[in-house]
């Protein structure tokens, strides 16, 4: 099965949506509650820096038997250096975006910890690419 | 700890899941960061929060997250209202501060920390 779903830059009340909607298709199918966390933890947190901090993007994804694979692109400002975003704590969050609860930098740590494989490309004033893969079993 | 009791500790308004206030949590978690609180809360837990915008609805959906106590007098908007009960959690808002709404369901017995 696949999906897609369009990310909207400047909404932030409706961010998340894409992952709430996946989260209650993967519900319905019938895939076990520990997995589905693992899957909503990581796109929902893939999806909030798209709108916190690349003006959104586009989300696909591709469910098979054995897991679940989600692109997350978007063609935002980019990653100078993935190391030094992957550390906890860091955040180049503003003042108003941590004000909402967000900017802790424990998003891509997040991603690293509930997802079975990441990876993210980036190059700088083209976008950032995260791929995330969850298996099933 | 049912959800009634936690009501009447923190002299709590319902705002959302009036008929649920039966249903228990055995565990509470006090947070103000979002990431925080998607890093470390386990499942079926109370949230706890001062903060006040709809991506806590949200975090706390991604976590299956069924109540949420908004401290320190503030007060969910009717977006978020709208979308607790669409996914059926009950909102709780309390005047006590953080640190002590915590305080007091803890010294009622809600001792689980709310983190993995
Ligand atoms: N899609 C993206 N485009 C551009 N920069 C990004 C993107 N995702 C992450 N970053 C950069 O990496 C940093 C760390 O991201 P991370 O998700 O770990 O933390 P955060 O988003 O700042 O805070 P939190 O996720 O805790 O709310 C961000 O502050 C930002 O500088
Ligand atoms: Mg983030």
């Amino acid at each position: 099965m696949k999906l897609h779903y369009q990310v909207d830059g400047d909404n932030f009340l409706v961010a998340g949506e894409a992952s709430a909607s996946l989260k209650r298709t993967l519900k319905q199918l019938g895939i076990d509650a520990s997995i589905i966390r693992k899957i909503s933890i990581s796109m929902y947190e893939a999806e909030m820096n798209m709108v916190i901090h690349a003006y959104g993007g586009v989300i696909d994804v591709e469910l098979s038997a054995d897991k679940v694979a989600i692109i997350l692109k978007d063609t935002g400002p980019g990653i100078p250096d993935i190391e030094l975003a992957m550390k906890e704590g860091y955040s180049t969050a503003t003042h108003e975006i941590r004000e909402l609860g967000f900017g802790a930098g424990m998003g891509l740590p997040n991603m690293k910890r509930y997802s079975d494989y990441l990876n993210v490309y980036s190059e700088v004033g083209v976008g950032t690419t995260v791929e995330i893969t969850v298996y099933l079993t | 700890m049912k959800i009634e009791e936690i009501r009447h500790i923190l002299e709590a308004n319902v705002w959302v899941g009036e008929e649920r206030l039966e249903g228990e949590v055995h565990a509470a978690c006090g947070c103000d960061l979002m990431s925080d609180v998607l890093a470390f809360a386990k499942e079926e837990v109370l949230l706890l929060t001062g903060l006040v915008n709809p991506q806590v609805i949200r975090t706390a959906e991604m976590l299956d997250i069924k109540a949420i106590v908004f401290v320190r007098g503030k007060v969910p908007t009717q977006d978020m209202i709208t979308m607790a009960k669409q996914k059926s959690m009950t909102i709780l808002s309390t005047e006590y501060p953080l640190y002590i709404a915590c305080g007091k369901l803890y010294r009622m017995g809600l001792m689980n920390e709310g983190e993995a």
